[in-house]
């Protein structure tokens, strides 16, 4: 928009006047873009600031008749109680625990990858590393009832349950985190200059040292991102472990909201909102401190590689 | 690579020709070590499944009998597999457009203001990207409510009939589009305002002294720069709408009468809450060929910018 204000004004015309209307012009584009924006940070803000609305209030509240959007009486009842129920923080814990180690698999797994696909060519690394993007293609809708049913045959055969268990998905979840990470890694590291790492092997560096004092230090900024990457997506994932995890004990946020916290027909809406809000919270928290390694790590995928 | 070990064999001397034989050797070990994980990972997890799901598909429903085509015959014959093809179809394919539309848009708004509030809007603007979205589609559950909803609530202020967003066929169909849009839109944003910050200002100076006006800047300079990656971003989006669970299981768990049923909440219905295991496994199947296309674009234009660079 600011651009087409340039245009509008012959640009050859170099009289004062024409400038002022230029400038003008230029005020108005601005102020369209500024209340465009509005309107649509309200569409895309008003669902998390209504599920904050929400929390603050009792049942009484959210079921009379005043107006949804006003809390007249504001309580943290619904946090407090969801806070000193066993139930909701055994959630959290097994979500925690999850996501940590999911993290902490996925990015030993996939940085060792990755600095092999990108500096150890060998026979097939090229067909390997296109087979890697493509496996993050492959969505977990495909992928759930076969991994049911290899659950069942690894039950009869070890007499391994792996169904209702929530380590199971520390297991399942590195599938959808390593082939993006790898994928991603694969990019920063073959950003690096090949000189450092001549370098080092002409000083007597091992490959593993030339990993772990090169690579990973100058690649940190994309390992972060990777990270953050991986994190959000085991905090979220939703399929698993509403088909592998039943028992309450074993259940992670997401599914517990949904399963344990609706009733039948009966809806707790404001501990729903609560829990939902607090279970928003790690990721956007982590969103707010480093959200500039966030966004490289969702620009990556595409402009990358 | 080749050259750090041709220079190593050359500093050994004597022996030169099988010890660097040996180093080559060794390199490739590791290497093939150091992937193994990986390789592991994708063939246990992802290929043989995959692999396994087509064989699944052709088992009958006590997966005691190999059926053949028998399933899809099945599904081919019931009403409610082509109304899944159909809304499928139809959710993808609107909600990727209006992601891309509304990205593009909200995109440039960002692109022209002043460069220092860009960061504080652009964050703001992501938020529904980063709200896991089962959360956030609680939250949409919750303004839609039958009773209660808080979005009727307002448009009453209009005088407006209160709507039926998860109870009637077409709303509801309405409803799972418009959160995947409210969920997606902010990623493609950021993906089309990290295109626009690589357009080179001089192009639209170019183009301002020929006398071009805003939407012909958008269209013979915008676009053309930026084709590349609003391909990629559409497919991509393709690919995971295309897939979705989470929303449509949470909104609306495919009702009213399986009308707003995708391919994954249908599957996730037949194979695991009915129990016929082979048939939910064909009917996720059915993903696959517009999965494939997507991906081999995809691909193409990766090999092609990799052979670029």
């Amino acid at each position: 928009m600011a651009n087409a204000a340039v245009a509008s004004p012959t640009a050859t015309t170099i009289s004062g006047r024409k400038y002022g209307s230029m400038n003008r012009d230029r005020k108005w584009a601005l102020r369209w873009s500024y209340f465009f924006l509005i309107l649509f940070a309200i569409f895309f803000l008003t669902p998390p600031i209504y599920m904050f609305i929400t929390s603050l209030k009792t049942s009484a509240e959210i079921s009379a008749e005043s107006n949804p959007w006003w809390v007249y009486s504001p309580t943290l009842a619904n946090y407090i109680e969801l806070l000193t129920q066993n139930q909701y923080l055994i959630f959290f814990r097994n979500s925690a625990i999850v996501a940590v180690l999911t993290v902490l698999i996925t990015m030993v797994i996939s940085v060792i990858a990755a600095f092999a696909l990108a500096r150890m060519k060998f026979w097939g690394s090229a067909t390997l590393a296109t087979g890697v993007f493509l496996t993050y293609l492959i969505p977990e809708t495909l992928l759930f009832i076969p991994l049911f049913k290899m659950f069942a045959w690894v039950n009869e055969t070890f007499g391994i349950q792996l169904m209702n268990h929530w380590w199971t998905l520390i297991i399942l979840y590195p599938h959808l985190t390593v082939p993006f990470c790898t994928w991603i890694m694969i990019g920063y590291f073959a950003s690096i200059p090949k000189e450092l790492d001549e370098a080092a092997l002409i000083d007597g560096a091992t490959w593993i040292q030339t990993l772990t004092k090169i690579f990973i230090p100058v690649a940190l900024p994309g390992i972060i991102a990777a990270t953050i990457f991986c994190f959000t997506v085991a905090w979220a994932q939703f399929l698993y472990p509403l088909a592998f995890t039943t028992s309450t004990t074993e259940l992670v946020l997401p599914v517990g909201i949904v399963t344990t916290l609706i009733k039948g027909d009966v809806f707790n809406w404001g501990q729903i909102m609560t829990g939902a809000l607090l279970g928003a919270a790690p990721p956007l928290i982590i969103y707010a401190f480093l959200m500039d390694y966030y966004i490289a790590g969702l620009t990556a995928g595409a402009t990358k590689g | 690579m080749a050259d750090i070990a041709a220079r190593g064999s050359v500093a050994a001397t004597g022996d030169s020709r099988s010890s660097l034989h040996k180093l080559m050797q060794r390199k490739s070990t590791i290497a093939f070590l150091m992937t193994l994980p990986l390789i592991v990972l994708i063939l246990v997890l992802v290929a043989y499944p995959a692999g396994y799901a087509v064989y699944l598909a052709m088992l009958n429903k006590g997966m005691t009998r190999f059926v053949g085509f028998g399933n899809f015959d099945f599904l081919f014959g019931r009403e409610t597999f082509w109304m899944v093809v159909y809304q499928s179809c139809l959710f993808a394919i609107t909600a990727v457009i209006f992601k891309a539309i509304i990205g593009f848009v909200v995109a440039h708004f960002v692109h022209n203001i002043p460069s220092k509030g860009q960061r504080k809007w652009r964050g703001m603007l992501l938020v529904p990207w980063v709200i896991p979205p089962a959360m956030s589609t609680l939250a949409w559950l919750w303004l839609f409510d039958p009773s209660y909803s808080a979005l009727n609530w307002i448009l009453a202020g209009f005088d407006i009939e209160r709507i039926p967003w998860t109870g009637e066929t077409g709303w509801a169909r309405f409803s799972v589009i418009l959160v995947n849009v409210w969920i997606g839109a902010p990623f493609f944003m950021i993906m089309y305002l990290a295109a626009l910050k690589s357009v080179p200002e001089q192009l639209y100076e170019a183009a301002s002294i020929d006398g071009a006006a805003w939407w012909q800047r958008i269209w013979y300079v915008t676009l053309p720069m930026m084709r590349n990656i609003i391909a990629i971003t559409a497919l991509f989006s393709l690919i995971v709408t295309f897939a979705n669970f989470d929303i449509v299981r949470i909104l609306t768990r495919g009702d009213p009468l399986n009308s707003t049923q995708i391919f994954g909440t249908w599957a996730f219905r037949v194979g695991i809450e009915s129990g016929d295991i082979p048939l939910g496994s064909a009917v996720s199947l059915f993903m696959v060929p517009i999965l494939a296309v997507a991906a081999t674009f995809i691909l193409r234009d990766i090999t092609k910018r990799g052979s670029e660079v």
